[in-house]
């Protein structure tokens, strides 16, 4: 995992160029760039219908933009175009080199299906056929997101949203993805069971070193996770920096406002 | 047991289907011939007897069939049962075609839910009636998903399926329409045939044609094409055995239906395809229920 850090480490992971998506006259997102180093952690923040979303949507091959380019520095012939790409094998890149977890674990598993099912998807998806060493992976993968080995057989509507979006996360994990994308990965949960996810999230994207993209609009979880924020506010960025800076510093006076709206304890 | 060649009905195009309708149908045929496994549309007809009773089969069957053919039908196995019967007789109706129960003097056989325990030969045709063509269905409803799962051979999901049966029942529990690989390319529903018959269709030397009525759809293995079941490397793919021999002829060998013969727990196994079964007892072969014992 190091040794390809450090071999693409004077290429950016992702590259974002001038994205653009519009719904007809509404603006979802406008002239947004950014890079992802490999590794990095990137937040994107801003109210309910700033265009997180959208943007997310666009950088991982879910709505095709109208304009502007996302390039991925895939592992096989490095970066290129991901709307370039042959249509499967951008479905490939997304079921294995990429990870996407959703705000709504209904759009993000299979609910006919068992837990573990879930899980050992990709795996098969990729090609291996033999049940022995699929079950010992998603075993591993399901200790791994801190789930009980026992309820591997369940079926996820059995599950709490906790432990739903647990299983989400080991479910695009275990094919070692490098880049994964999360929208809202913990809202709509409560406290307590927010933390622990998140404590979790950090410690697998720290020790996996993976890259991610994370959408929300908990200041708090941009605090927590990520090492860059970019603000967006009406489909625009409106400031990009550390994390820390954004947060501590905000120059923009509409970052000015999120950040002073934390509600204190 | 053979009926021979007929006047056919006035009134009625040879075999039903006018002569434009199973040159469209003949179309689609080579199509599917040309891309073994692949579903391909076709604009199925009304026919005189309703959807689930084997009306792309017969689709097919009629155009296909020509005045010296000989047909057999079976349904389940058997040539005696109701549907197996009226098709039967709707084409020595319609074609004026020789009938056959005997699966070696048939050149066409239509058949619902099994394939004859008689190997089949290059000079032979068999047409099986699909109800559901679309292995992916109850995985993924939606048509223009399935269609590019197949376009990229993604066919990850039905293994999903199958691990799912794995951890459930600790063995692949599918027993019929086991889902088959053909050509090593298309995924592919052998219609609702038990597994057991899954290996006949591998590498057979006879033409196999599926027809789908209700769903519009037509696809083909053509002879000597490899089918594959699905399985994992450590639960291989297996047919059903049992510990019984058929109560009538003796086999060992053969697909066995369960039959109760009385309300006191009495039950018997019988080949489910009954020409065979005939046939070995015409030569001799008797089980413990057979006629000798009988007498």
């Amino acid at each position: 995992m190091t040794d390809r850090i450090s071999h693409n480490a004077d290429t950016p992971l992702l590259r974002v160029d001038s994205l653009s998506k519009s719904y007809g006259p509404v603006v979802g997102c406008r002239d947004v760039a950014f890079d992802l180093w490999p590794g990095e952690v990137l937040g994107i923040v801003g109210e309910s219908g700033s265009g997180k979303t959208t943007l997310l949507k666009c950088v991982s091959a879910q709505l095709e933009p109208d304009g502007g380019a996302v390039q991925y520095d895939t592992r096989d012939d490095g970066p290129r175009d991901v709307y370039g790409l042959s249509e499967a094998r951008r479905r490939l890149l997304m079921r294995t080199d990429w990870g996407i977890v959703h705000q709504n674990p209904r759009d993000g598993l299979r609910f006919g299906i068992s837990a573990g099912a879930n899980v050992g998807e990709r795996l098969i998806a990729v090609g291996e056929r033999h049940y022995g060493d699929l079950r010992a992976e998603v075993t591993d993968w399901l200790e791994r997101v801190e789930m009980d080995i026992g309820r591997m057989d369940d079926l996820p509507s059995t599950f709490s949203g906790g432990m739903q979006q647990r299983v989400q996360i080991a479910r695009n994990l275990i094919t070692r993805p490098r880049l994964v994308f999360m929208d809202e990965p913990t809202s709509g949960l409560d406290v307590s069971v927010q933390a622990r996810l998140l404590d979790l999230i950090r410690m697998l994207v720290g020790t996996l070193r993976i890259a991610c993209i994370i959408v929300t609009h908990d200041l708090g979880v941009v605090r927590l996770l990520t090492h860059r924020t970019i603000v967006m506010q009406k489909g625009e960025v409106v400031e990009h920096g550390l994390t820390d800076q954004v947060l501590d510093d905000p120059q923009h006076p509409y970052t000015q406002l999120l950040v002073s709206s934390i509600l204190p304890v | 047991m053979t009926e021979p060649a007929q006047q056919p009905l006035t009134g009625y195009n040879f075999a039903y289907l006018d002569e434009q309708t199973k040159r469209m149908i003949r179309r689609s045929i080579l199509k599917a011939v040309a891309i073994p496994g692949h579903q391909i549309p076709f604009g199925s007809r009304e026919m005189p007897l309703p959807y689930g009773w084997g009306t792309g089969g017969i689709q097919v069957t009629a155009s296909i069939i020509g005045k010296d053919d000989t047909l057999k039908v079976i349904d389940q196995g058997a040539d005696d049962t109701t549907n197996a019967v009226s098709i039967r007789k709707f084409f020595a109706a319609t074609a004026g075609v020789a009938t056959t129960e005997r699966t070696t003097e048939a050149t066409i056989v239509q058949t619902r839910h099994r394939i004859p325990e008689t190997p089949l030969t290059e000079n032979q045709i068999i047409v099986y009636q699909v109800p559901i063509p679309e292995p992916l269905r109850w995985l993924e409803p939606r048509e223009v998903e399935t269609r590019k799962m197949h376009a990229l051979a993604e066919y990850g999901p039905m293994h999903v399926q199958l691990y799912e049966q794995i951890a459930k029942y600790g063995r692949i529990a599918a027993s019929y329409d086991y889902p088959v690989v053909v050509n090593g390319r298309y995924l592919m529903r052998p219609s609702p045939i038990p597994k057991f018959d899954n290996p006949k269709m591998d590498n057979n030397p006879a033409l196999q044609l599926f027809g789908a009525g209700r769903e519009k759809r037509i696809y083909a293995v053509p002879p000597y094409t490899s089918v594959k079941s699905l399985d994992f490397e450590d639960y291989p793919f297996s047919v059903e055995s049992w510990e019984h021999c058929c109560a009538l002829c003796g086999s060992t060998d053969s697909y066995l239906d369960e039959i109760i013969t009385d309300d006191r727990g009495g039950k018997m196994f019988v080949c489910s395809d009954t020409d065979y079964c005939t046939q070995r007892q015409e030569n001799g072969h008797f089980g413990p229920l057979g006629s000798e014992a009988a007498e």
